[in-house]
């Protein structure tokens, strides 16, 4: 279990539409916006190496002190960003991989606007317990 | 037929496992409902070109949905890059999970760089459908070409599709042809990509 951890969704339209903090980590006044902007400025990186290759995991791909931003782009261009502290590259990919089913699930569903907010809260709870298990 | 049989329930869509896609719907069904599409549609707008857009938004939905599916489902989570690429996916794995089999071909446009056109026969969607003379171009194939824009922009390549009848000699239905003219950015990254 890492210490920090902040996994964002970010759709093709540069739309956050998905936020969780995990992590155990006594929490910083100041920790979810410092994640935020961190996260914000990685995306330009993603852009450029989205097109470079055709694996949809990126590994890492942006640091900031002892944080690590983690990148996994679907087909559609969807962006599943994380922002860590630890070094364990292989539960990245799963939980990557595993919440990549659950977002084709929540796409999958007509009464979802593709690009909107995901607000269920059966997804947060399910994305949740995938950090605690892989992270 | 479909909705037979003892189907396990489940809670919520997010438990449910995402299937191997291999069932088959009757087309009967479907044409039944593509008909009601068609003509719901064509009660809430004014002219042909409206009614065009809407289909094509319809089957946009679609091809948004199905792009994220089979990339997970069929390529082991690869995306598509490149544009012929994505244009033979769209050709050979789209065609084949929605309408059962390939499409019929997949062209370079002779006179512009930036057009690429698909090939049909006879297309599903236009199995049971006889466009009346007033209707003038009208083709319900402008939703199959949302579902091919679908795919295209949100894989990246942003493209116009259109649909049109090509009248074959010595054949009395005419062959539809989904017509792709890519955005410029489209080119030049593909030029940069080499």
């Amino acid at each position: 279990m890492t210490s920090t951890a902040c996994f964002i969704i970010v759709s093709r339209n540069d739309i956050p539409i998905y936020e969780a903090e995990v992590g155990s980590a006594a929490k910083r006044e100041d920790a979810a916006q410092l994640h935020q902007f961190v996260l914000h400025a990685a995306l330009d990186i993603v852009q450029d190496l989205a097109w470079t290759t055709s694996a949809m995991f990126l590994k890492a791909i942006d640091r900031f002190n002892d944080l690590v931003v983690s990148v996994y782009v679907t087909a559609g261009h969807t962006r599943f960003m994380l922002l860590h502290d630890s070094r364990n590259e292989d539960g990245i990919k799963s939980f990557f991989q595993e919440v990549h089913e659950l977002y084709i699930k929540i796409l999958l569903n007509p009464l979802y606007l593709p690009g909107s907010r995901i607000t269920s809260s059966h997804f947060d709870t399910k994305v949740r317990a995938l950090a605690r298990k892989y992270l | 037929m479909i909705g037979t049989g003892k189907i396990k329930q489940y809670a919520n869509v997010l438990d449910k496992p995402l299937g191997k896609g291999k069932q088959e719907v009757s087309l009967s069904a479907f044409a039944f409902l593509f008909s009601e599409l068609v003509q719901y549609n064509q009660t809430q707008v004014d002219n042909i070109s409206e009614l065009e857009t809407r289909l094509e938004d319809a089957g946009y939905a679609v091809g948004a949905r199905v792009l994220e599916l089979l990339c997970h489902r069929g390529k082991g989570n690869r995306r598509e890059t490149r544009l012929l690429g994505i244009l033979s996916f769209v050709h050979s794995t789209v065609w084949k999970v929605l309408f059962g089999k390939v499409a019929d071909s997949l062209e370079k446009g002779t006179e512009h760089e930036d057009e690429y056109m698909i090939s049909e026969k006879e297309l599903l969607v236009n199995r049971f459908i006889s466009i009346p003379k007033d209707m003038g171009t009208f083709h319900c194939g402008a939703f199959v070409a949302g579902i091919v824009k679908g795919v295209l922009e949100n894989a990246g390549f942003p493209a116009v599709v259109t649909a049109h009848f090509v009248p074959v000699e010595g054949q009395q239905r005419p062959r539809t042809t989904i017509l792709i003219k890519f955005a410029e950015e489209v080119l030049q990254r593909e030029a940069r990509l080499g």
